[in-house]
């Protein structure tokens, strides 16, 4: 059953969209990410050029994008944010040269009818490779996140764990293409994170409530988004951002709870 | 890049041999030659961009260098860093850091409740954000962190950079007791030169055009301290200080 499919597909990508959010906003990538997003168009509008894959297109781009990131990093020391920042642009301008109208209508915002069978299997084992990966690096992401030399007297490769994680992090982009289109990807990965963040007291309540949030808003907007007759990715992210607002309300009551 | 290898020298717990590190056009560090002996103390002196912190992260292996850096075979380094920039709402508690430790070196969980007792770190302080943490409570996470997985050597940058008077004599305190009951072999920077005069069995001197290495009695002179610091330095020779 197609709809089952791209359900299962949909609630695996936010669950890895929560894992790699949450380690991005505490290492201060939240406006890294969305501009990473970015970087993935270029790479979709060669693919409605020359007629193949969009999201074939978009993966490549993003894996292009992050290796360059990762090298302009470590050879020139500019930051993380500066380098994506620069990337972004130069992609999303090279990117509007060679598409236009709906194509890149879709590009930026996803059309989840559009996706195949391959589309489908691809999703699923990278969805599940981010997870893994996502869970298995956990704590040596926390400690690098910490601090790197913390890290390198562990042993840890902080240059090559930090190259594997932009790496989730562009599959995770790569994954929610097709759902949510290159502007919204970002925003799935930050928003649920922060939500974690602020209610977050530990790293396991953080991580639990960044995947709720991502999973909870993509199921609610899928499920409401044909009977509302909106679009189901911009649906999803209005969602998560209404989650964040609510949760700014709810600690700021039971601070004023615990003060009275 | 340089050669980090471990030393067959019984008693030394380090040799470094013409150590240089190089930032682009800029040479942090040159020509630098000192040893350390198992379970003695090393305090790293100079003024402010010396490279101090440098040579702790090339002796960390964490910045490229040149020359020979040589550990004593079987070596375990705890390394504590200076003050971290952390977000002061990082959902992330002092026991998240040292289980995540614990899980990375595969040492066992019973290790996180060894190293918090040894810097006397209890709960709540434990199971709050680590950015909500005072100087000196953050202090001990980090060097229970160091310590966990029993390292032999302890390389400390500023200890006590940023803390009050009391924390900084609880932080001292607690590090002469573990040197004396684990025999950890110790780097310490400071900048304060009461400190040097107290722990150190040596003393490196960062400074240009020449580095000064030997006892504090050797080190510590006013020519060389004015040719360290300048002019502006005020000291005074303690009657131990050749200890």
């Amino acid at each position: 059953m197609p709809a089952a499919r791209e359900l299962v597909i949909a609630l695996e990508m936010s669950a890895a969209a929560g894992l790699v959010g949450s380690i991005a906003v505490m290492r201060r990538m939240a406006l890294a990410s969305d501009a990473l997003s970015h970087v993935a168009l270029p790479g979709v509008a060669l693919a409605l050029l020359f007629h193949f894959d969009p999201v074939l297109g978009g993966v490549a781009a993003l894996v292009v994008g992050t290796f360059l990131v990762w090298a302009l990093e470590y050879r020139t020391r500019i930051p993380t944010e500066a380098v994506i920042g620069v990337l972004f642009s130069a992609a999303l301008a090279i990117g509007s040269l060679m598409t236009s109208g709906e194509d890149l209508l879709e590009a930026l915002l996803g059309n989840v009818a559009a996706a195949s069978t391959f589309d489908a299997v691809l999703g699923l084992a990278t969805a599940a490779l981010v997870i893994v990966f996502m869970v298995r690096a956990r704590s040596r992401l926390v400690i690098r996140l910490v601090s790197a030399d913390l890290a390198e007297t562990l042993g840890v490769n902080v240059p090559r764990l930090d190259l594997l994680y932009l790496l989730a992090f562009a599959l995770t982009i790569a994954l929610g293409l097709r759902y949510l289109g290159v502007l919204l990807m970002g925003s799935l990965i930050i928003i649920p994170a922060t939500t974690g963040m602020y209610l977050g007291r530990s790293l396991r309540s953080m991580q639990i409530i960044a995947v709720a949030s991502a999973m909870g808003s993509t199921l609610a907007g899928t499920a409401l988004a044909p009977r509302l007759g909106f679009a189901g990715g911009p649906l999803i992210i209005v969602i998560a951002a209404s989650l964040f607002f609510v949760s700014l309300l709810g600690r700021r009551q039971s601070r004023q709870r615990q003060l009275t | 890049m340089s050669e980090i290898v471990s030393t067959p020298e019984t008693e030394r717990a380090l040799v470094v041999e013409h150590l240089s590190v190089d930032f682009d056009d800029l040479q942090v560090l040159r020509d630098l030659s000192f040893s350390v002996d198992r379970g003695s103390t090393l305090v790293i002196i100079g003024p402010n961009g010396a490279g101090k912190t440098v040579l702790l992260r090339a002796l960390i292996g964490s910045v490229q260098s040149q020359g020979t850096i040589r550990w004593e075979p079987g070596t375990r380094l705890g390394y504590v860093p200076q003050k971290l920039d952390l977000q002061r709402n990082l959902p992330l508690t002092g026991l998240d850091l040292l289980h995540a430790k614990a899980h990375v070196s595969g040492s066992a969980e019973s290790e996180v409740v060894d190293a918090l007792q040894l810097v006397e770190l209890v709960a709540p302080a434990t199971e709050r954000p680590i950015g909500s943490l005072s100087g000196g409570e953050f202090q001990r996470l980090l060097l229970a962190f160091a310590l966990m997985s029993r390292p032999t050597v302890l390389l400390f940058d500023e200890p006590t950079a940023g803390l009050d008077e009391p924390s900084t004599h609880a932080v001292y305190d607690l590090l002469r007791r573990l040197q004396r009951e684990q025999n950890l072999t110790t780097l310490l920077i400071s900048h304060e030169l009461s400190v040097v005069y107290e722990h150190a069995d040596k003393v490196l001197c960062l400074s240009h055009p020449r580095a000064y290495f030997g006892s504090p009695a050797e080190v510590l002179t006013p020519d060389h301290l004015r040719e360290a610091y300048g002019g502006g330095v005020r000291f005074h020779i303690h009657d131990d200080a050749g200890r």
